[in-house]
């Protein structure tokens, strides 16, 4: 990955040099992002199953029940297996429950809860997804909507607690300010791609760090902080700011999750329907020729990133004019990380972004189930969708695992197999 | 380079199969005994975004908790937040299992431990460190939670003294994790010792690392990076101070390495008697502020299990040993009788209220 050697293809270098330094990186990186953005549904799902076959074993692994019966294996290999696939059992049994339909609840409301709450959780993943996808279609790893996230929490939190509007008109304000928020902050990653060549993701990785101090800093701050209290908290939001509640008081589910539904239909028009989204896709597939055909990519550039940025922000609104109602240092907890997951899982479309939203909101939420009625740890939810992504992005490895055919036809394989290693070589 | 891999492999698998030849245990049907004999009383607990295993506050409440479901034979559930967002639905998720007793470790869970205890008033709950403020942050007593405060800095207090008395070089220092209130409280109390100290010895003894009126001062920005806490503690050695009180959890094991690289430096533990739960530095471990959250925990627990729980505030306290400094161990010595008289005295005067250690974020 030397930056010394020439790129494999060269062609002349239009007027704006400085944007095109390090193409053998970043070619190569587009290739892999193409690579998982092109593989197929079976893929996705294929990747979903091992990820959780694979936990599973964690899962038994961990549990304390199944270690004792695995030291009298060979006495009473029975207890072993029954130890393991009540773990397992149990553990994605509440998962479900958790997630989705909680069947032993007291009343309805509590047994459809859950599909409300994944709904709920969802509703970040879904729309900082959704930006993350436009810059992967663009050709920009964007890893820094954990930033946005926050600046767009930030934004929409102070309008939301400092100022007094009559309703509509101060919900409106505070999620234009998130957006604006978000947006900036990924502006600042575009303009820098656009008029230096920085490479994008190295910036966004630098401003997430310093959108997390300048929360924990703005908490410490009279402006942010609550009468006298030290605590790192915000005042809570107005009411006249909340996303008002789409199922009554008892379910956390708010009007942000139709905002993110609005949001993957408006994507979608912007990505298909659009001429600036057919220039996003166009300097995704390949910059040189977009150049040549006319498209001003610096310009792309920062667009791409303003987009992106903004959709972040309005994530970081859905928190906390939604959810948590008042703004905390960990207001964005990883859903700026979860959303990379999200977007790539969703192949970075809307309908897939939105659908790999609501799984992972599922995943979330059904997790706190699992951790308290059968103690498995949280961050087995991690695992599961750290595995999903390191499955999405080995394509050739998941068809070997399930016998699916390469998508070039039998015989492909090894080609397929071989074309990074020509490319190490050209380059 | 194959075949290592393959011994590798067969010698793990034979050690597997070894560990795996023990015998079954006897089959019995005492599924109803042993530990739930005591009652059907259900303790649960919820962490912050710390974990349970952080060497400080959620890790001293766990342990209580455990304690409390062994000694009293109860039910108990301890679910980890990964991150503030967490802390509603891990509550709601624990209401649902039929806990009756659901505790918070941390201040950071006071809003949705209030919401949620304002939302199902026939389920206790419990809040370390934080007591409850309504709308205009004013505070309000709620019949089913209890808040179990500590007034650390009176122990804080009284170990600033004796860093005061037993420095050398006439400087000593504390720094921070990230700045809240239940660490700011440790630094507060700390200072106001050393100023106790110069007062009554006409002494000059500096601190480093803590601003009480400004409430401004060192930290390292997590409660995670021992490196952080290494480097810290390093630039205080290096600026004179022989006495360091870090109050980061486990970022302050770091700075007990720098301490004992730099030699004649000593450190002042928090939270747990740092001589005992630290061997590696037990020679240099000058004293330690304790903060008995475990035992406040196992209390709370022990009367709810009874039936008599009560949402009067528990406040720990040099008075009732909810908090207090531990024994000098190997600084027996080295601390002089004028100091451990001086530190009774101060002790008598706070226990018997002639001497108020004040900090702002006291609840």
């Amino acid at each position: 990955m030397s930056q010394a050697t020439p790129a494999p293809e060269q062609p002349p270098a239009g007027s704006t040099a400085p944007a095109r330094r390090d193409d053998g990186l970043e070619s190569r990186a587009q290739g892999a992002l193409r690579e998982m953005l092109t593989s197929s549904w079976l893929v996705t799902v294929a990747a979903l199953v091992l990820a959780l076959v694979i936990s599973g074993v964690l899962i038994a692994a961990a549990d304390s029940a199944v270690q004792d019966a695995a030291g009298y294996f060979f006495a009473r290999p029975a207890d072993f297996f029954s130890a393991a696939w009540n773990a397992v059992w149990g553990a994605y049994v509440a998962l479900f429950q958790g997630a989705v339909f909680d069947p032993g609840a007291a009343t309805f409301a509590r047994a459809i809860r859950p599909l409300t709450e994944t709904m709920t959780w969802s509703v970040p993943l879904i729309l900082a997804g959704l930006g993350l996808g436009i810059g992967f279609r663009a050709g920009m790893f964007n890893i820094g909507a954990q930033g946005q996230i926050i600046l767009g929490a930030i934004f929409a939190g102070y309008i939301g607690f400092a100022w007094d509007l009559p309703p509509v008109l101060h919900l409106l304000l505070a999620v234009i300010g998130g957006v604006i928020g978000g947006g900036l902050w990924a502006g600042i990653a575009g303009y820098l791609k656009a008029r230096t060549g920085a490479n994008e993701v190295i910036v966004t990785i630098m401003l997430n760090n310093i959108a997390i101090y300048l929360v924990g800093y703005l908490l410490t701050t009279s402006a942010f902080k609550r009468g006298d209290s030290n605590n790192p908290v915000s005042p809570p939001v107005a009411g006249n700011a909340l996303y008002p509640q789409l199922l009554g008081s008892q379910f956390r589910l708010h009007l942000g999750f139709v905002v993110a539904i609005l949001a993957a239909v408006f994507v979608w028009w912007l990505m298909n329907r659009s001429t600036l989204g057919f220039a996003f896709r166009a300097v995704g597939s390949n910059p040189n020729a977009a150049r040549t055909a006319g498209i001003n990519v610096n310009r792309m550039y920062l667009l791409v990133m303003l987009v992106a940025g903004g959709l972040a922000g309005m994530a970081g609104t859905a928190q906390v004019l939604g959810t948590e109602k008042v703004l905390t240092a960990g207001i964005a907890a990883s859903f700026g990380f979860d959303a990379i997951t999200v977007a790539l899982l969703g192949r970075s479309k809307p309908l897939g972004t939105f659908f790999a939203g609501l799984l992972f909101g599922a995943l979330r939420a059904g997790g706190f189930a699992m951790q308290s009625r059968t103690g498995t740890p949280i961050d087995i939810v991690l695992v599961v969708q750290s595995l999903v992504v390191l499955f999405i992005a080995a394509p050739p490895l998941v068809r070997a695992v399930f016998r699916l055919p390469s998508p070039r036809g039998p015989g492909a394989q090894p080609a397929e197999l071989a074309a990074p290693v020509v490319k190490e070589a050209a380059a | 380079m194959k075949k290592i891999i393959r011994a590798a492999a067969l010698s793990g698998a034979v050690a597997l199969a070894l560990a795996a030849c023990g015998s079954a245990p006897e089959e019995s049907d005492d599924t109803a005994g042993g530990g739930e004999a005591g009652s059907d009383f259900k303790a649960c607990m919820v962490s912050d975004s710390g974990g349970f295993e952080d060497k400080s506050f959620n890790q001293s409440g766990a342990e209580g908790l455990d304690r409390a479901a062994e000694e009293l034979g109860i039910e108990e559930v301890k679910v980890e937040s990964t991150a503030e967002t967490d802390f509603t639905p891990n509550i709601d998720s624990l209401v649902q299992q039929d806990c009756n007793l659901i505790i918070g470790v941390g201040f950071l869970l006071e809003d949705p431990i209030q919401a949620a205890a304002e939302a199902n008033p026939d389920v206790e709950f419990a809040l370390i460190d934080s007591a409850f403020t309504d709308e205009n942050f004013e505070p309000v007593t709620l019949d089913n939670a209890k808040p179990l405060l500590f007034n650390t800095q009176e122990a804080a207090y009284l170990a600033g003294y004796v860093a005061a008395g037993t420095s050398t070089t006439g400087t000593v220092a504390t720094f921070g994790g990230i700045q809240l209130p239940s660490v700011s409280i440790f630094m507060d109390g700390f200072v106001d010792g050393v100023a106790k100290y110069n007062e009554d010895n006409g002494a000059d003894v500096q601190v480093l690392g803590w601003d009480k009126e400004a409430q401004t001062g060192s930290f390292t920005g997590d409660f995670e990076n021992q490196t952080n806490g290494q480097n810290l503690a390093t630039g205080f050695i290096d600026q004179g101070a022989d006495v360091i009180m870090p109050v980061a959890g486990p970022v302050g094991l770091g700075a007990a390495a720098a301490a004992q690289e730099a030699g004649d430096v000593s450190i002042v533990g928090v939270d747990a008697d740092w001589f005992e739960t630290s061997p590696d530095y037990s020679s240099i471990i000058l004293t330690s502020v304790m903060k008995e959250i475990g035992q406040a925990v196992y209390d709370t627990v022990k009367e709810a299990s009874a039936g008599s729980f009560s949402s009067e505030p528990y406040v720990g306290t040099l008075e009732n040993e909810g908090i207090g400094i531990a024994p000098f161990h190997d600084f027996d010595s080295v601390v002089t009788d004028e100091v451990k008289t001086a530190v009774e005295d101060l002790k008598a005067q706070i226990v018997s209220g002639d001497l108020v250690v004040e900090s702002i974020s006291q609840n």
